[in-house]
């Protein structure tokens, strides 16, 4: 069992933020363990879900923002439906992981690049580019056999078009994204 | 015959599930389901804006609510599940006044609500309703045993969703009950495939899209019917990838439910795009029907 020095290592403001971002009252978790057991990401998560609440009300800052299990969550919100205590669990996910990436840390890198380069085609052109967010991962990481397999069965279907679909409005898009910028560093 | 609904297909309509988007629009076009196009819609933001910041996320979405609410349209259908959760999420957050001012903050065009999106299964069984569909089956799909799996997303969470069951949804059963394929019992229904983790993460998706392939197969389905692009792409696209992860032989087409209905409803072949799909699913779609006509003649 792990120990924690709660007088020591409590980080108070920590838990307030996670409650104000998320609009979730964490201490209303009482580990009753049915967000882990229908997750079907635990076997791939270094911390369960129930156990990154429990972190959460404990004010373990470091440790919940350093887990690879923030970065694994697909949102497929099994957790929230299920909680006997209506807690939104996936948007209490998604709000560690904002918060992770204002303190730099991304414990599955490949994962936040993916998500990164596909926003960045968002920007670009207004909508994904497939192909090009593709190619453009596998550039970011150097995994280059990445998917190499699929290549032979997708390209002969005429589905992945090899050029961006630029919108008209593709300005403004881009407008939405500089402005969140510039409010995010303000 | 009904109003009408503006129509959002998502960016993988524009590629990856073209055939979900032209098996649409053609069976809407079918039932008189008055698709509008959204002039100059961009990306919802799907997952990776949503994992980034919220309000950054609701302004990509609410872009296109406002656009819709331009068109004096009231109600916008989307086919993607992550699309649909991203409109929905944006309008739910949006109804409080301090987020949607942050929100309209970043946008050229504020949007001030009173746009729903729905799903496109939910829009056939509300706005045309299951027995107006029934009504209109030319080929009956007798014989061919179907698994219904709806994704993890477009019923939960409820609240937010407001459709169907959130653990045992039966909508896309229904239609394809009323299309007259036998809809098999699939414990799996809801269960997350892997979602957008093919790419980063092979591996998940190996193991979790290989529990439903193996589900659906032990309770005797010819095919798992999706109403998702993601879900599809991990089902059909990977199922090699599944089969070397987890030495299986699966060979089991994955086709989207609206493209069954099309043969139900006696769509043309080349709209409905069943050869953009990496398994073919006519061959064992035709055994099915012509086994049940076979049947039926000898009977």
């Amino acid at each position: 069992m792990q120990t924690i020095n709660l007088t020591r290592d409590y980080d108070g403001d920590f838990v307030h933020r996670v409650e104000e971002e998320s609009g979730q009252n964490v201490s209303l978790c009482y580990q009753c363990g049915n967000c882990t057991a229908g997750c079907p990401y635990t076997f791939a998560y270094d911390i369960p879900v129930s156990q990154i609440m429990r972190l959460v009300q404990a004010g373990q800052k470091k440790t919940v923002l350093s887990s690879k299990s923030i970065w694994l969550c697909a949102t497929c919100e099994s957790c929230t439906t299920r909680c006997p205590n209506q807690i939104d669990v996936a948007c209490v996910m998604d709000v560690l992981r904002h918060m992770a990436r204002r303190e730099g840390l991304a414990a599955v890198p490949q994962v936040k690049t993916f998500w990164d380069s596909f926003l960045d085609s968002v920007k670009a052109h207004g909508r994904v580019f497939e192909l090009g967010l593709t190619v453009n991962y596998v550039m970011r990481t150097g995994r280059f056999w990445t998917d190499l397999d699929l290549g032979p069965k997708i390209f002969p279907k005429g589905k992945l078009s090899l050029k961006p679909h630029e919108i008209a409005g593709k300005e403004h898009v881009a407008r939405i994204f500089e402005r969140f910028e510039r409010e995010s560093n303000s | 015959m009904s109003e009408a609904i503006a129509y959002y297909p998502g960016c993988s309509g524009l590629g990856t599930s073209k055939e979900y988007d032209a098996s649409t629009r053609a069976v809407c076009r079918t039932l008189g389901l008055d698709l509008v196009d959204i002039p100059d819609w961009s990306c919802c933001g799907s997952t990776p804006a949503h994992t980034k910041d919220h309000v950054l996320s609701a302004a990509l979405s609410a872009r296109n609510l406002q656009l819709v609410s331009g068109m004096g349209i009231a109600s916008a259908a989307t086919p993607c599940p992550s699309c649909l959760t991203n409109l929905r999420t944006a309008n739910h957050r949006m109804e409080a006044p301090a987020m949607a001012e942050k929100v309209n903050k970043l946008l050229d065009a504020p949007y001030a609500g009173g746009v729903e999106a729905i799903s496109v299964l939910q829009a056939l069984v509300e706005k045309v309703g299951l027995d107006e569909i029934k009504a209109a089956v030319r080929t009956p799909l007798t014989g061919l045993k179907v698994a219904c799996y709806y994704g993890c997303i477009m019923n939960r969470p409820p609240e937010l969703m407001a459709f169907d069951d959130c653990e045992n949804p039966m909508a896309m059963d229904n239609v394809l009950s009323a299309m007259g394929a036998t809809v098999v019992p699939f414990p799996l229904k809801v269960e997350c495939c892997g979602a957008s983790y093919g790419i980063p993460r092979q591996d998940i998706v190996a193991r979790l899209t290989g529990k439903l392939l193996d589900v659906a197969k032990s309770v005797g389905a010819d095919m798992v019917a999706v109403a998702c692009p993601l879900c599809q792409m991990n089902l059909d696209l990977r199922q090699g990838q599944v089969n070397r992860a987890l030495g299986t032989n699966f060979r089991i087409p994955v086709p989207y439910f609206t493209q069954l209905m099309g043969v139900a409803l006696n769509v043309a072949d080349e709209e409905l795009g069943f050869g953009q799909l990496c398994i073919d699913p006519r061959p064992v779609l035709n055994k099915a029907l012509s086994g049940a006509d076979a049947q039926a003649k000898g009977a």
